[in-house]
């Protein structure tokens, strides 16, 4: 594997070229080595885990983002984007997974927006605009009426219309984050072909998927990245997906976050046939006594909403929860903790904590009716509670009435973490419980949740790090577009098989 | 971290308060509001010639009344990050059907439980509209500001019930024996200490204040969000007519455009009393501190003959005083928390 990219055998001219990118964000380093070249003519693959610095990659090529060393060419000469608007002007064009477009505006005004032609006296010429949006549909081969509002256009027509803006800009370099992610089948065949249709009239395309499928049926080549770095660049003629997969999570994964043995009790925590229609559907799973459960997969493939469902925070059409046998009634929260399930949620700051609320406060929400004596609850009794919980968990704060807003995320964490704990729950959910946080923390958190499960705890974990799912999971479910894909156990479970799982549905072509 | 979570005995200790008590209690914008209410009480008995007598008190005291019991419910409301502005118009719907019930021969008692009920159920379609259909507050109780006005004036015309039996309308001028307090702040301690202790001594009070802060963490803590915003609607739609009851009796008179405007004398009241129109903090105590500022103000300055038009425009420009104090101090608060965490330890949280 080299540093740079491989020549190809008939070398065409890159148009973009991107050598030794490096960006970090105050002490967090998000690329260290972003390397890619786009040629003519051709699409390009860009693929690596979540957290591998893609999107970095891309914000800084979108004039998002300047990058701290390395060197970014267009053409041959370097660029130094500070605005996205400098980038546009360059021809660089990133259609997003969802794009954002003025709704109550017409078509044509949406691609047209800010550069309208002028007819006379300066005013919109809205026949030329109209005949050119036309003309634009008609080059990428589609059908969408110039005339209609952008509200209510599907998220592929969406797409397409940013791709027409592309177009109408010349843009050289097309990149597409995602575009396939909510489209349906018929609608992916569409773009690819207008993709296609770009490429032959010359212009270069990067196209980041997670689906290797489509990676294989539409891209030339294919990058690689790996926790910031470039893996290596191939005409995808000349890899498969196994080696792409093995690139992607080639790292030491045996010893970071050991989960002790303990013996695996009862089920618990028993969910058969979770659906809500277009999220998720037919979920079915158990978690044990003692037991750490993942739930792997690609942000995005249903996970935490398969978690906020059993919770009773979000709906679900059909399907049972069942906790110790019995079935919870009620889909609201309070029945959910009432029934002993605990949810420490994906998005700390917003659902986790009241960041402007106390310590103690925060550490007895969820407690605060079986505190309260005769119906009344007091700071005494709240302190006295916070006080035990932040001592076991080891919460560094000034004390008790702190802000919790105020303390490092890992401590914040640890906040919620009590909160939780304090209701003796028999299943713990935990949605990313280690994003954000230290790394001393993070060890602290994962003998935490070690520790509980080898008192009988039934722990649900969600991570998008295959490092600590591997580590800490002794059972791995794998969720595919809302669905579970795969249940491996942990002397099975390896990066590879994980990987491969969360990126192929069942019985779906590779 | 120990080897037995659920039992470990505590090995950190943990200070309650980051600040001595008197810092906590005395740097409060409550403090701030109830050491301006003294100041302004005493210049004005040493100034306002007939302002410390008696009757100006009793008088006082029966003219802020009403503020008084709708801002109480109003308190939660406000502190939830919603906002009700159909309660005058309850205060009429109420009055009417007080005066159209007794009219029609039935007993205050009756009548009385009756126009409860009524705004417990005007309470009750804004509570409808804000949590199930999903609207804001906002543009709700504006919707039934007119709509329950409308009611009032319609069901009675532009005439007026005064035949009231006289028991009950001495009762709601009379004081408590021996001194110049209005019996009815009987009723209004009796509803302030309820109100009080349901704020800031309830599980459900807790849920008020983090729903205010932060709805959807309220909500994955398992605080029925929608329920308690229900429930404060109807509250104050029930106590919004008890006020109407006493505004009724008080001048003897039931009309469809009683107490029209009150809604916003309330909000003002409770605003100055450091509730955040933003949701999440304030107290009853500062509340009724007040209520009591703006009725104290406007009562010597009327005893002064200061026109109505100064009086409005002084308590309007300590309304705007007292909302952009907050801001302030909320930005040297950050400031300063900013500041701690470059020092080292964070700047204890205070208000």
């Amino acid at each position: 594997m080299s540093d740079t990219p491989e020549q190809t055998d008939a070398p065409a001219p890159a148009v973009l070229e991107l050598s030794r990118i490096a960006k970090a964000f105050g002490a967090v380093v998000a690329l260290t080595n972003g390397t890619l070249r786009l040629e003519r003519g051709s699409i390009h693959a860009l693929v690596g885990e979540n957290g591998a610095g893609k999107s970095t990659l891309v914000k800084i090529v979108a004039g998002l983002y300047q990058r701290d060393a390395g060197e970014f060419t267009l053409d041959g000469a370097s660029v130094d984007f500070t605005s996205t608007a400098q980038a546009k002007d360059a021809g660089i064009a990133v259609i997003y997974q969802e794009p954002t477009l003025f709704p109550d505006l017409s078509v044509t005004e949406n691609i047209f927006m800010g550069r309208q032609p002028r007819g006379a006296l300066g005013v919109i010429d809205r026949r030329a605009m109209k005949a050119e949006a036309l003309a634009l549909f008609e080059r990428l081969g589609v059908r969408i009426d110039p005339d209609r509002p952008t509200l209510g256009l599907s998220i592929a027509d969406q797409q397409i219309l940013e791709i027409a803006k592309a177009i109408s800009l010349d843009a050289k370099v097309l990149i597409m984050d995602e575009p396939t992610a909510a489209l349906s089948g018929v609608e992916v065949e569409r773009l690819f072909a207008v993709a296609r249709g770009l490429r032959d009239e010359g212009r270069a395309i990067l196209f980041i998927s997670h689906r290797f499928d489509e990676v294989f049926a539409l891209c030339d080549t294919v990058t690689v990245m790996r926790d910031g770095a470039y893996i290596s660049t191939s005409p995808i003629s000349d890899t498969t997906v196994p080696e792409i997969v093995r690139q992607m999570v080639g790292r030491d994964v045996t010893t970071l976050f050991p989960k002790t043995e303990v013996p695996i009790g009862d089920v618990v925590l028993e969910v058969r046939g979770l659906t809500q229609p277009g999220v998720f559907s037919d979920v079915s799973f158990v978690a044990r006594s003692g037991e750490i459960v993942a739930l792997a997969g690609l942000v995005g493939a249903g996970r935490s909403e398969i978690a906020r469902a059993v919770f009773g925070v979000d709906p679900y059409a059909s399907g049972t929860v069942t906790v110790d046998g019995r079935p919870i009634a009620k889909r609201s929260p309070s029945a959910a903790m009432v029934a002993g399930i605990a949810l420490v949620p994906e998005d700390r700051r917003q659902q986790g904590l009241v960041l402007d609320s106390s310590v103690a406060r925060n550490a007895t929400l969820a407690i605060r009716r079986t505190l309260a004596r005769l119906g009344l609850i007091t700071n005494a009794a709240e302190n006295g509670s916070a006080r035990i919980w932040a001592s076991r968990l080891e919460v560094k704060t000034a004390a008790l009435d702190t802000e919790v807003g105020t303390l490092s995320g890992g401590n914040q964490q640890k906040v919620v973490l009590a909160k939780w704990l304090a209701t003796d729950p028999k299943v713990l959910f935990v949605d990313e419980p280690t994003r954000g946080i230290d790394v001393g923390t993070k060890a602290e958190v994962h003998r935490l949740l070690s520790e509980l499960a080898g008192q009988g705890l039934a722990i649900v974990m969600i991570s998008s790090e295959l490092p600590e799912v591997l580590g800490m999971a002794d059972r791995v479910l794998v969720v595919h577009e809302g669905r579970i894909t795969a249940d491996i156990p942990r002397a099975e479970a390896t990066a590879e098989s994980v990987m491969f799982a969360a990126t192929h549905a069942e019985g779906e072509a590779a | 971290m120990t080897a037995d979570i659920q039992h470990a005995p505590a090995t950190r200790s943990y200070r309650d308060y980051a600040q001595p008590a008197w810092r906590r209690l005395l740097f409060t914008r409550e403090a701030a509001i109830i050491a301006l209410l003294a100041i302004v009480y005493v210049v004005a008995a040493v100034s306002v010639r007939n302002f410390a007598a008696p009757i100006t008190i009793t008088y006082l005291l029966l003219d802020v009344a009403t503020i008084l019991l709708i801002a109480l419910p109003m308190t939660l409301i406000i502190i939830t990050g919603e906002i009700d502005l159909s309660v005058a118009s309850v205060v009429g719907l109420s009055s009417v059907t007080l005066g159209t019930l007794h009219q029609a021969g039935m007993p205050i008692e009756a009548a009385g439980a009756v126009a409860i009920l009524v705004g417990a159920v005007a309470g009750a379609v804004n509570g409808f509209f804000i949590t199930v259909v999903g609207l804001p507050s906002l543009a709700v109780t504006i919707g039934t500001l007119a709509l329950f006005r409308g009611l009032a004036v319609g069901l009675l015309g532009t005439t007026a019930v005064t035949d009231f039996t006289e028991f009950w309308t001495d009762l709601a001028k009379s004081k408590i024996p021996g001194t110049p307090i209005p019996s009815v702040m009987v009723l209004f301690v009796v509803l302030a200490i309820v109100f009080a202790v349901l704020l800031h001594l309830t599980p459900f009070g807790r849920g008020v204040y983090a729903i205010g802060l932060a709805s959807e963490a309220a909500r994955f803590s398992g605080v029925r969000v929608e329920r308690t915003k229900f429930i404060l609607f109807v509250l104050s739609g029930a106590v919004s007519a008890l006020a109407g009851i006493y505004y009724t009796l008080r001048f003897g008179s039931a009309r469809g455009d009683n107490a029209t405007g009150l809604e916003l004398s309330v909000i003002a009241a409770v605003l100055l009393g450091g509730v955040s129109i933003f949701g999440g903090r304030g107290n009853i105590l500062g509340v009724i501190a007040g209520v009591l500022l703006i009725g104290i103000l406007g009562s010597a300055l009327r005893l002064a003959n200061v026109t109505s038009d100064v009086i409005n425009i002084i308590t309007g420009a300590l309304l705007v005083a007292s909302v952009v104090s907050t801001s302030v101090l909320a930005w040297i608060h950050r400031k300063r928390i900013g500041a701690g965490i470059k020092k080292g330890p964070p700047a204890p949280a205070q208000d």
